[in-house]
């Protein structure tokens, strides 16, 4: 059975580990829907009581929020075993046994949990997409949705990537890692905000450091038909989410040169 | 055939010491001081297809790090490993595949899955082709009496349910090496006898090797041929088991409780340990003096309430070792 065969065994199996418990799983869902679907309600009030911000209206921001929110509900809900790699498999030892089992390391963190709440954060952010279509609005084109898929594709590549980093960190270090949260929370906080409104530093450091950017911001003028009112070049617009997937590639280096040193330190 | 070969091996691991209280951790963030720990050095053994060997030691003796360089966890800081012709932490996932593990204290089933549904995905983990797994499981369950627990939730289990439960998973992809790091630890009486039996069985009937950590001595005696003790990361003994039981392991302790005050026992080969009011322990070794004959020798001249026999714990047996290994090195 190849690797992604098998991922789709340990995806089965944590769905039937959840269904044991189909009260809980279903409020749990529920509650993660209404508590992050506060936000869309900040966004707004901001929006109703000061007009539009840096030129964007409410409909157009709804757009830069919903897609974020569907990428980073995806990746939290796919990248639960590194989230707890430190705390339950690092700290418990558990991480052996991972390594006594012939596949690939990743591959068996990456299949520990499919966090069936996270589908609330989806399905508000789903909701927040199909309004802010009517009030942007977006002509939905084939092109349109193309960009659409690809931007949410780079951007869990992007969150995956940085709860790799996270896990990958947990080897070196067992003290708490909820620094990394700042990047993960703190970039959803950020990047649901069209990013012309923000200082230029911080800027730069969301486009060339954590490429946030580059999976929200520049992508969604594509989608939105509108050129980028800090003059970056229309035809780069649609490919930048390509850095999301560069930024995984990086977090995956980081990951074999944990598992090295794993090898020689142990838990 | 050789199947595990272990030479100067050697593991050092840096720990981080940190002083104790806020002010020491806030310390230990800007400048760590290190301290280098020996887990093992200098240990060489090796081992035939077939065999079955215990390592005995107490905690921290380096058992649980040769066992996990042994099965491609840790690279060790020198020395020479090959298991099955391979290199285990060179190519770990080759490695594995042909290796079985079963921690007495780390479950490798699915806590909420149950116990079959947790065997198909060890399966696949595996890559054990559907008829050969189902024959394999069949044989397993029959083996280890699990036909009632199939469709349990591990978490449902009982601790010595739990267990068997392990060692078919750990079995599934019919490994020709099997490691067990204490696998009767916390068991009740009747489960640990299960455990041996099946050990026994695996390994007489099909010809498993099996490398056997234990803190229990009931476990070396009822399973290994030979027996390798270890002790602050060194090799101390290496010795078939009839000769360690006919040596240092032989000893038997005598614990009296008497009707009235303890008498002066005075009897050849036979020393007073301990001595209260009204109790004595004694040491003896029950190749020169019979355990039924001393103690019929003293309820003959003594009014007696209690009786029972005791071994030495396993840390006294180490010990005794280590004057050994002192003496020598003198």
């Amino acid at each position: 059975m190849n690797g992604l065969a098998l991922y789709g065994r340990y995806v089965a199996a944590s769905l039937r580990a959840q269904a044991q418990y189909p009260a809980a799983t279903l409020m749990l869902t529920a509650g993660h829907c209404a508590a992050t679907a506060v936000e869309i309600l900040g966004v707004f009030a901001l929006f109703d009581r000061f007009g539009p911000v840096g030129g964007w209206s409410f409909g157009e921001a709804a757009v830069f929020y919903a897609l974020v929110n569907i990428a980073f509900s995806i990746a939290d809900l796919l990248t639960r075993g590194f989230e707890v790699f430190g705390t339950d498999f690092v700290r418990t030892g558990a991480f052996d046994r991972v390594l006594l089992r012939p596949r690939a390391a990743a591959l068996q963190i990456a299949g520990h949990e499919v966090r069936l709440s996270r589908l609330g954060r989806l399905a508000q952010a789903l909701a927040v997409l199909i309004v802010a279509s009517r009030l942007a609005p977006i002509d939905w084109d084939p092109a349109t949705v193309a960009i659409a898929v690809w931007t949410v594709a780079g951007g869990v590549a992007l969150f995956v990537a940085i709860l790799v980093l996270q896990a990958t960190l947990a080897v070196w270090t067992v003290e708490s890692l909820e620094i990394v949260n700042v990047l993960t929370y703190g970039g959803v906080q950020a990047a649901q905000y069209p990013f012309n409104i923000y200082a230029a530093w911080f800027r730069r450091l969301l486009t060339f450091g954590v490429p946030l950017a580059c999976v929200a911001y520049y992508p969604v003028l594509a989608i939105l038909k509108r050129s980028d009112p800090l003059g970056a070049p229309d035809w780069l617009l649609p490919i930048a989410p390509l850095a999301g997937f560069a930024f995984l590639a990086l977090s995956f280096l980081a990951w074999r040169a944990g598992m090295t040193r794993y090898a020689s330190t142990g838990s | 055939m050789l199947q595990i070969l272990v030479e100067a091996l050697a593991k050092t691991y840096r720990v981080a010491e940190r002083a104790p209280g806020l002010a020491g951790a806030v310390r230990g963030l800007v400048r760590r001081r290190w301290r280098e720990v020996h887990a093992l050095v200098d240990v060489s053994f090796s081992l035939e297809a077939g065999e079955l060997l215990a390592f005995i030691g107490p905690n921290g003796a380096g058992k649980s790090t040769t066992v996990k360089i042994l099965s491609g966890i840790l690279r060790p800081t020198s020395g020479r490993v090959e298991v099955g012709g391979l290199v285990p932490y060179e190519e770990r996932v080759k490695h594995v595949a042909r290796i079985g593990v079963v921690f007495g204290q780390r479950s490798q089933l699915w806590w909420d899955l149950p116990v079959l549904d947790g065997f198909d995905l060890l399966a696949d983990i595996y890559r054990v082709a559907p008829a050969r797994y189902r024959r394999r499981r069949d044989e397993l369950v029959a083996m280890l009496r699990l036909e009632p627990l199939l469709d349990q939730p591990v978490r449902q289990l009982s601790l010595g349910q739990r267990m068997r439960a392990e060692f078919a998973a750990a079995l599934l992809h019919d490994p020709a090496i099997l490691f067990l790091d204490e696998p009767t630890i916390g068991l009740d009486a009747p489960s640990k006898l299960a455990v041996r039996e099946f050990v026994r069985r695996l390994n007489r009937e099909q010809g498993v090797t099996v490398l056997l950590t234990t803190h229990d001595m009931h476990d070396v005696e009822a399973l290994a041929e030979r027996v390798v003790v270890i002790g602050q990361g060194r090799l101390l003994a290496d010795s078939p088991f009839a000769s360690l039981r006919a040596g240092v392991l032989a000893e038997r302790r005598l614990c009296i409780d008497f009707a009235g005050p303890a008498p002066a026992l005075e009897m050849d080969g036979v020393t007073v340990r301990a001595r209260t009011d009204r109790a004595l322990e004694l040491a003896f070794n029950p190749v020169d003096i019979p355990t039924p004959k001393l103690i019929a020798a003293i309820t003959a001249k003594h009014a007696v309430e209690d009786i029972h026999v005791d071994e030495p714990a396993i840390e006294e047996v180490i010990a005794r070792f280590y004057d050994l290994h002192d003496a020598h090195e003198a």
